[in-house]
């Protein structure tokens, strides 16, 4: 079905078509059922901005759920969010951003046909991603040992009898009422579905990520094909600016990083 | 022309006829050409015979469940075993055959050819569609042969996620899966339809049959990731018990609820739209008109979708949800009526000075028209709130969805199945048993359905193992139309499939539609044309039809 | 309702002798079968209309007699007629199905209130005077009777169509739902909403008695303590009397007469309590702090049935002095301070 071997055949311009009156040289990445290049571009883009769509409505549940619960137990979940390592957040965040950059870069060297530059912000972009799902499994793993992780094992007395924190002889949050300190879970549970979820979508791309290197290294995307560059950049704009939605929801609950 | 003023059917010369030499189906040899196929035509037939599959599963529990109903004790099977049938028999008819029936068989089968294109705009994604879809049904088999599941379709919780000890994680994986094979077709469909006309094919030339999946495919697209995260929520609530549907731990049920029926409203849009463009299509070949009011058709079909999706809540106006929200919903839920009882008009009005004749898939879509406005009236009934009341959860839902989605959906199924027979296949099936079994159908179904409206107001409650003495004869009546129901049902099994090997040879264009997919060969070419059509007239123009057959008749040889 | 009593009559009875319409038992019964009615009707017609112009249009232009199709591309005119109308009868359908709406999850002012509770697979009908019962419901004919409904597991939906009346039990929060029955005589409870294994067992008997009937019913049945009074009882056994003894200083927030007064709590907003107030508030305190006192109630999420629940409500609806809680406070400080004789346990 992938035919590397260049067919001519008469087609007719299909609607929105380029002016092409020369002999059509057909594209190795041509599909047949397309009619020109520029349609299948275009079909192409289109059906990854759909693609992300259905990924918002997707996502869209579960932001749902948080709208809901953060609103019920306001107190909990600021208690719980307070405890989420802030400092490990936010340099997951510039990581996500600086390997978005890069992958922006890469779709910009995809266009100009520069080969090696292509593959070295490619390999950038999975590194960060990468360095992105190490914080997070340090994170989680903090988490598991706090027995924060939600189920058997959860454990509200850190709320319902804060820590002192060392240096300053203060305990490190307001205490919660019993009641309110079992809400807690919830706020965890959101944290882990909804990360998890994100990373699952993280895992995803950086697998596919090794594939578009291994094919980027072979030259395939510097001859004018940029297409699958372009979209998977889509992609990982969008896991991006899922994670930019979840920074703050999660970790930003309520801080006061100044006031003590 | 036909010389026959009964029938347009218009075969070839049968002592002549060919199938044509190279078609899609002898185009390429062996189960791996089918089976790694990017050709939408035969993706389309691979999904064919697939839902028939399950649709024959399903209706063996819908024949369970009548069986049982004949008496009013629960002495066929145990409670538990009788509330696995309702739900596998819920759960398959939906997610596995009614969700994917039009679209996936003749929406992949046909819209490419009829906005004339070679093929979808992602074939490998058309292809992965239909192997989420299989992998979706084998988690249903399976959890049916490990001991099924008793949540019902709708998989309520806190029921489904704490009271239940059966397989409720693999069937929730299994419909999440299937989901996607839904997602995929949508999105394919959308992008073909903006970027894949052929040359003069704009919005308003295109069939209605198009619009109707159009619109279906926004609902697909839109509304099928939610209750996909629902299920996600669902399994994750059974695995670790977090309690986000569970009062007890701060959780609301009533959430679950919202997120279901936000995509489960706007699918049983997804399921009775495409419906609705076959309707379209068959009046208008079988009145030799076009389609009255074609763009009031067109834009129906897109408000029916767009409207759907804010009508979820009438799904829940007993539970406990406020009064002021339930007006809202309830509202919205008549202005999302009036766009069908419009299609319902256009579709009578269509037949008004045309030129009728009553072959089998305008038998069916007759039936739909009066089944379907039977069954969405008693919708208003429901979208009523105070009627509600005393008809939600009874009897009177399961005959209205019923009425809906059998007496709609599937017929307008058969009937496109009948009209697009012989362009699938090049055979033509024997006339007088498909008429038989349309009737033999409507017949069936009306006897079976129509006692349970009187079953829903007497107050009679879904769902039921057993029931009260008084209710026996109208469960009676409508087991006894089950019957006939099946009867009607299994008939097309045994002449379309004899029609492939011994049925006549049906030709391009045996029922002289305007279609561009009735302008080629039957079955068609793998590249559907052997020159990209340009498209010159409007839809459904009949009068290009007859001029384009005059010429063919004195430009031959 | 406009058409003649006696056809109305002779609709209702004849129907329900053949068993096909559901008896008119309440007194909203005769406004949902009036709204079915209508609906119907709008049925009727519009099959009819849709039947009629299917067969007149393929006898008229069969192919046979009419051989060549006119094309025609519309009418507006016709698109709007068949927009309006249908719009007009579906909108009448909404309001009329919304005053009946209201009017049914509305209860009167004088409504006798009944609890009910809903379990895997039963109903237990607790009425204020104490009497309890399982899958039945005896209930006075003249008088509006309210349900307070909470399910203990799943959904479930109490349902009496004779009543015309049907509302979700639901886990964790209260329903409502009000009838006032009209004819003795005994009718169908339904629970409508799938709850598992037994749900078509989870069926029963709703008994409408006359006035005088009933009074005798409920002085057969009583269990000795009415709902008020074993409210008392857990009142002071779970020591709320300790903190919510009445005294100035106490702790909590004193509770006689709170009932259906209107509530300052501590994050400002205002709150009217009634039956699903002081549920939550038991269950999640620190939610429903009143101004002017701190969080320390504990909560009795687990430790309290639904049923212990409604009888603490029903106990602080009636509660309008003090006094007798500051009896039971001294008898269980009394009882705290006797010396324990060896393996008695205190209470």
């Amino acid at each position: 079905m992938d035919s590397a071997i260049a067919t001519t055949h008469v087609d007719s311009p299909g609607p929105g078509a380029v002016e092409q009156q020369h002999e059509h040289v057909v594209l190795p990445q041509h599909r047949h059922h397309f009619a020109t290049e520029e349609q299948q571009r275009e079909s192409g883009s289109f059906g990854m901005w759909l693609f992300l769509l259905t990924e918002i409505m997707f996502f869209g549940g579960l932001f749902f759920a948080y709208l809901l619960f953060r609103n019920w137990y306001y107190d909990a979940f600021v208690a719980a969010s307070n405890t989420l390592n802030i400092g490990m957040g936010a340099a997951n965040t510039a990581i996500l951003i600086t390997s978005g950059f890069f992958m922006a870069l890469g779709v910009w060297a995809a266009e100009v046909r520069k080969k090696n530059l292509l593959v070295l912000f490619l390999v950038l972009t999975t590194v960060f991603g990468c360095a992105f799902l190490g914080v997070k499994y340090f994170e989680y793993k903090e988490k598991f040992e706090l027995h924060h992780v939600p189920g058997a094992s959860f454990d509200v007395s850190q709320f319902i009898h804060p820590p002192v924190d060392a240096n300053t002889g203060k305990p490190v949050g307001n205490p919660l009422p019993p009641d309110a300190a079992q809400k807690t879970q919830m706020f965890f549970f959101l944290y882990f579905a909804m990360t998890g979820m994100h990373a699952l979508h993280m895992i995803i791309g950086i697998g596919l990520l090794f594939w578009l290197l291994a094919r980027a290294q072979r030259g395939d995307f510097t001859a004018g094909y940029v297409a699958p560059i372009e979209n998977f950049g889509l992609y990982w704009h969008f896991v991006d600016i899922v994670w930019i939605f979840l920074f703050p929801l999660l970790y930003l609950i309520n801080r006061h990083p100044l006031a003590h | 022309m036909s010389a026959s003023s009964h029938t347009i059917l218009n075969l070839p010369d049968q002592s002549t006829a060919q199938l044509p030499r190279k078609n899609f189906i002898n185009a390429e040899h062996g189960l791996l050409s089918w089976l790694l196929t990017g050709d939408h035509k035969r993706i389309a037939i691979l999904y064919l015979i697939s839902i028939t599959f399950f649709f024959f599963i399903g209706g063996a529990f819908a024949g369970l469940i009548r069986l049982e109903l004949l008496t009013p004790q629960p002495d066929l099977v145990s409670s538990d075993t009788y509330n696995k049938f309702f739900t596998m028999h819920g759960i398959i008819m939906i997610f596995l055959f009614l969700v994917p029936s039009v679209p996936a068989t003749l929406g992949n089968f046909l819209i490419p050819m009829m906005i004339g294109a070679r093929d979808l705009a992602f074939p490998k994604i058309n292809l992965l569609s239909w192997y989420l879809y299989v992998v979706g049904g084998i988690l249903t088999l399976t959890a049916l042969v490990l001991g099924g599941v008793d949540t019902g379709w709708t998989f309520t919780a806190p029921l489904s996620t704490h009271y239940l000890n059966t397989h409720v994680i693999t069937t929730a994986s299994a419909i999440f899966v299937a989901g996607f094979s839904s997602i995929f077709t949508g999105l394919n469909f959308i992008v073909t339809i903006h970027r894949m006309r052929c040359p003069g094919m704009t919005w308003f030339r295109m069939p209605l049959f198009v619009w109707a999946h159009y619109a279906a495919s926004i609902l697909m697209v839109l509304g099928t990731p939610v209750v996909a995260i629902t299920l996600v929520l669902v399994i994750l609530e059974r695995l670790v018990g977090i309690g986000v549907f569970d009062p007890t731990k701060g959780g609301d049920p009533l959430l679950f609820q919202h997120l279901f029926w936000f995509y489960s409203h706007p699918a049983v849009y997804i399921m009775i739209l495409p419906g609705m463009g076959v309707i379209s299509e068959v009046v208008s070949t079988f009145s030799r008109k076009r389609v009255f009011g074609y763009t009031a058709v067109a834009f129906s079909s897109v408000a029916i979708a767009l409207f759907g999706f804010f009508v979820w809540e009438h799904h829940m106006f007993i539970m406990g949800v406020s009064n002021y929200s339930a007006l809202v919903f309830s509202l919205l839920t008549m202005l999302v009526a009036v766009p069908s009882a419009i299609k319902i008009f256009n579709w009578c009005f269509t037949l008004q000075q045309g030129s009728i004749t009553f072959e089998t898939p305008m038998l069916y879509a007759f039936g739909f028209m009066g089944l379907f406005t039977i069954g969405g009236l008693t919708g208003v009934f429901l979208g009523s709130l105070g009627m509600d009341i005393q008809l939600t959860e009874t009897y009177f839902i399961v005959a209205h969805f019923h009425f809906v989605m059998v007496g709609g959906m599937l017929m307008a199924f058969l009937s496109g199945v009948h009209f697009w027979w012989p362009k699938m296949t090049g055979r033509m099936y024997s006339e007088a048993l498909s008429k038989l079994a349309a009737v033999v159908t409507f017949i069936g179904f009306v006897l079976t359905f129509m006692p349970q409206f009187v079953l829903g107001y007497l107050g009679m409650p879904r769902r039921y193992h057993a029931y009260p003495q008084e209710f026996q004869v109208l469960n009676v009546l409508s087991t006894a139309g089950a019957t006939v129901l099946g009867v009607g049902y299994l008939m097309p099994m045994l002449y379309l499939a004899w029609s492939l090997k011994y049925g006549a040879i049906a030709g391009d264009n045996p029922w002289q539609a305007t279609g561009l997919e009735w302008q080629t060969q039957s079955p068609p070419l793998t590249e559907n044309f052997p020159e990209i059509p340009i498209m010159d007239h409007e839809a459904y123009d009949y009068e290009w039809l007859e001029h384009k057959t005059a010429q063919e008749v004195t430009h031959v040889g | 309702m406009g058409i003649s009593p006696v056809l109305w009559q002779f609709l209702v009875k004849w129907l329900n002798a053949s068993a096909l319409f559901p008896s008119e038992a309440s007194t909203i019964a005769p406004y949902m079968d009036a709204l079915y009615f209508f609906l119907l009707a709008i049925t009727l017609v519009g099959v009819l209309l849709v039947a009629t112009l299917i067969v007149t249009f393929s006898i008229r232009y069969r192919k046979a007699v009419h051989p060549v199709a006119r094309q025609i591309e519309g009418s507006t005119l016709l698109e709007a007629t068949w927009t309006i109308i249908p719009l007009g009868l579906f909108l009448i359908c909404f309001i009329w199905g919304a005053l009946l709406y209201f009017r049914i999850y509305n209860p009167p002012v004088n409504s006798m209130n009944i609890y009910i509770v809903g379990k895997q697979w039963m109903w237990k009908a607790e009425h204020p005077g104490g009497q309890h019962e399982i899958n039945a419901l005896h209930v006075p004919i003249g008088q509006p009777v309210q349900l307070t409904m909470i399910s203990q597991d799943v959904f479930h939906s109490f349902s009496i169509p004779a009543f015309r009346i049907k509302r979700e039990a639901i886990p964790g929060r209260y329903s409502t739902v009000w009838f006032e029955a009209t004819t003795p005589g005994t009718y169908h409870l339904f629970c409508t909403q799938y709850c598992g294994t037994n749900h078509s067992a989870m069926i029963g008997t709703i008994t409408a008695l006359s006035p005088a009937d009933y009074k005798k019913w409920t002085e057969q049945s009583t269990s000795g303590m009415s709902l008020a009074q074993n409210g008392e009882r857990i009142f002071a056994s779970m020591g709320c009397n300790a903190c919510h003894s009445g005294n100035a200083a106490a702790r909590g927030p004193n509770l006689a007469g709170v009932y259906g007064s209107r509530l300052r709590l501590t994050n400002g907003s205002e709150v009217l309590v009634n039956d699903a107030y002081l549920r939550d508030a038991i269950l999640n305190p620190s939610q429903h702090v009143t101004s002017g006192y701190t969080p320390i109630m504990p909560t009795y999420q687990g430790q309290i049935s639904e049923d212990g629940l409604i009888d603490l409500v029903e106990y602080l609806k009636n509660l309008n002095s003090n006094d007798r809680v500051q009896q039971t406070l001294t008898t269980s400080q009394s009882d705290q301070a006797v010396p324990t004789a060896s393996g008695v346990v205190k209470p």
